[in-house]
């Protein structure tokens, strides 16, 4: 995002010094922060983002290391002081972790798979939306009836269908969520790109002989990126909820993985007798980061959307 | 308009043929085809007779042809677990999941519509901003969630309401309804809810936006010019018009609403079908997990192609264009 084409005033710029030069991404942060909601989803973001990464860190057990968790300390309510002497400010789950503990390491979990799957659907679509936009004809028939085909079917469904069919794990998972994801991209970036292609500097590429493959992924590609920084925000929100959804189902990741929805899964046996607290906890860090990526993606959309320009 | 139809079927068949072919594959030659048709306590030669009797050292293609005539039958093998044929299990379980789906819809309409409409009319009230906050929440809230809190608020603290499973039945017309009892009716409002959530948020955006769209109208503005009641304006003439976009994108809506419930039906324990694709996923009962796939395939086709067919009546520009096309 921060690769900007280079523009006459930065050639200039290296020469004369010129005060404040306005790129595509100055203009864009500049629009970006007088939104004050998306810039209170960006603050919420780095947040739960440098929580995730500093999991390690700040907590005072690790989920993952058995010999830490004591079967003793399971179902304790929130603000107990658990056998190991700290105190368990959201309560312990049933077999006795930590939950602040699990949430943070969960969180790690639950964003690697959204932004993982999302980056490598967004790849993998952009491509085929290029190719198709590009080659034309049967090429862009067929690629195109398989993305209908896709987005006449629920993500969910066909999500669960193939962790049916593959079984559990961070991998497959992940399999999964690009699977339902690149259509939408795919979608979108051909849209962007048969418009772009018909534009004269495609053109002028072309005759100065340049080949397919440099036309399309060095001229035609950066002016199709708006509309995809659009969708990743969306799309990688939905797929932590996604990802969430399946592990509580059972279907997703496994329990040696303890991603949010694991966490929430393993609390709903406990609701039933009055431990709220061992779903809601999760279930709210899950809330709140897809709440602040979908807060930042309604103004990205805003900022991007060209028939919004003034 | 008939050969709209006929060319809109075509492609209908065209669609369900393509996931034939696919689930066959990826059943058949991905997956082992032994495991999905034999069950686990099975032993070896038991296997190998399997194999033989359903013709599995036979060619591919003879495979794929026995598969589809018994598929066009209607028979997808039998349940490992239940042991009856998988198709009649998903259809017997078919008419909860319906009744679930119909009532979130329903409820998708009277709660979004209305708050919808006012939001569009008044955008600057706080009550409008309140809503239109509400809806992003809606939209950002995990559905299985928002069931688990619906159960803890509703359920657990307050008592008003059961947490899981299906009230008393009625038969009607040889399909079982919980729809025509109160206790059914108390059993079907924290799921039919938890399933409508997202609904609710997409109806309210779409009435705005029809709202604020249409009050800009010169039929609006000859209305009002005429001296109609606000109420008279809006509830006759602003909502005919947006109604038709709406209940489009409902009707389309439906079947995610159908594939959605598996989330729902797994937390409120509501005895339909996506409950039991779910166990049959957790059990490997792979004739019922085909057979899922199959009619929900066969509804979204069904579902797409009335809505196509719909709409081309409502609107002719859609079968002209698609002449011309």
């Amino acid at each position: 995002m921060t690769d900007t084409p280079i523009s006459p005033a930065m050639l200039a710029g290296a020469a004369a010094p010129v005060p404040k030069e306005e790129t595509p991404f100055t203009r864009f942060r500049k629009a970006f922060f007088e939104d004050k909601v998306a810039v209170a989803g960006l603050i919420l973001f780095s947040i739960i983002v440098a929580l995730a990464l500093l999991a390690p860190l700040i907590t005072p057990q690790n989920p993952y290391d058995l010999r830490s968790v004591d079967l003793m300390d399971s179902r304790l309510k929130p603000g107990s002081v658990a056998g190991e002497g700290f105190t368990t400010w959201l309560g312990t789950d049933g077999v006795g972790r930590d939950l602040y503990s699990g949430i943070l390491y969960g969180l790690r979990i639950s964003l690697m798979v959204g932004f993982l799957s999302g980056l490598i659907a967004a790849s993998i679509g952009m491509a085929v939306g290029l190719i198709a936009a590009y080659a034309g004809g049967r090429v862009e028939t067929i690629l195109m009836r398989i993305v209908d085909l896709q987005l006449s079917l629920p993500a969910v469904l066909i999500a669960l269908i193939l962790v049916a069919a593959l079984g559990k794990g961070v991998d497959k998972i992940i399999f999964a969520l690009v699977v339902v994801q690149w259509a939408y991209y795919a979608r979108t970036v051909r849209g962007n790109a048969l418009v772009e292609r018909r534009k004269e500097y495609v053109e002028a590429a072309q005759s100065l002989g340049l080949s397919n493959a440099r036309v399309v992924f060095r001229h035609i590609m950066p002016n199709c990126l708006a509309p995809v920084i659009v969708i990743v925000t969306v799309q990688t929100a939905h797929a932590i909820a996604l990802e969430a959804t399946l592990s509580f189902l059972g279907v997703g990741l496994p329990q040696t993985e303890p991603s949010l929805g694991v966490l929430i899964a393993n609390g709903f046996q406990y609701m039933l007798s009055g431990s709220y607290w061992i779903s809601f906890f999760p279930g709210l860090a899950l809330l709140l980061t897809i709440v602040s990526i979908n807060l930042m993606g309604d103004r990205i959309r805003d900022v991007l959307n060209p028939r919004l320009e003034k | 308009m008939l050969a709209f139809i006929i060319r809109r079927i075509g492609q209908a068949m065209l669609v369900i043929g393509v996931m034939v072919v696919i689930v066959f594959f990826g059943v058949n030659v991905i997956g082992d085809p032994v495991w999905m048709l034999i069950s686990p306590e099975m032993d070896q030669s038991a296997v190998e007779a399997t194999k033989i009797a359903l013709g599995l050292d036979k060619p591919i293609w003879e495979q794929f042809v026995y598969f589809v005539g018994n598929a066009l039958q209607g028979d997808m093998g039998r349940s490992f677990v239940h042991g009856e044929p998988a198709i009649k299990l998903i259809l017997s379980r078919m008419p909860a999941t319906m009744e679930l789906a119909l009532v979130a819809l329903f409820m998708a309409i009277l709660i979004g519509m209305p708050l919808g409409v006012y939001a569009g009319l008044k955008p600057e009230t706080r009550l409008a901003k309140a809503i239109m906050a509400v809806s992003i929440l809606g939209f950002s809230l995990p559905t299985f969630w928002v069931g688990l809190m619906l159960i803890m608020f509703f359920s657990i603290m307050l008592g008003w309401l059961p947490a899981t499973g299906r009230g008393d039945t009625v038969r009607v017309l040889g399909i079982e309804t919980s729809l025509l009892s109160l206790n059914g009716w108390t059993y079907i409002a924290l799921p039919a809810l938890n399933l409508a959530l997202l609904k609710i948020s997409l109806v309210i955006r779409l009435a705005r936006a029809g709202v604020r769209e249409a009050a800009l109208m010169d039929y609006v503005k000859f209305a009002r010019a005429k001296g109609l009641s606000q109420r008279r304006i809006v509830g006759v003439h602003i909502l005919k018009n947006i109604m038709i976009p709406i209940v489009t994108v409902l009707g389309l809506e439906f079947g995610s609403l159908v594939a959605f419930s598996v989330v729902t039906e797994t937390i409120f324990a509501w005895p339909g079908m996506g409950k039991l694709l779910l166990e049959a996923i957790q059990r490997l009962d792979r004739p019922v997990i085909v057979a899922y796939v199959m009619v929900v395939v066969v509804l979204f086709v069904v579902i797409n192609l009335v809505v196509d067919v719909l709409y081309s009546v409502l609107d002719p520009r859609v079968r002209l264009t698609e002449a011309k096309a």
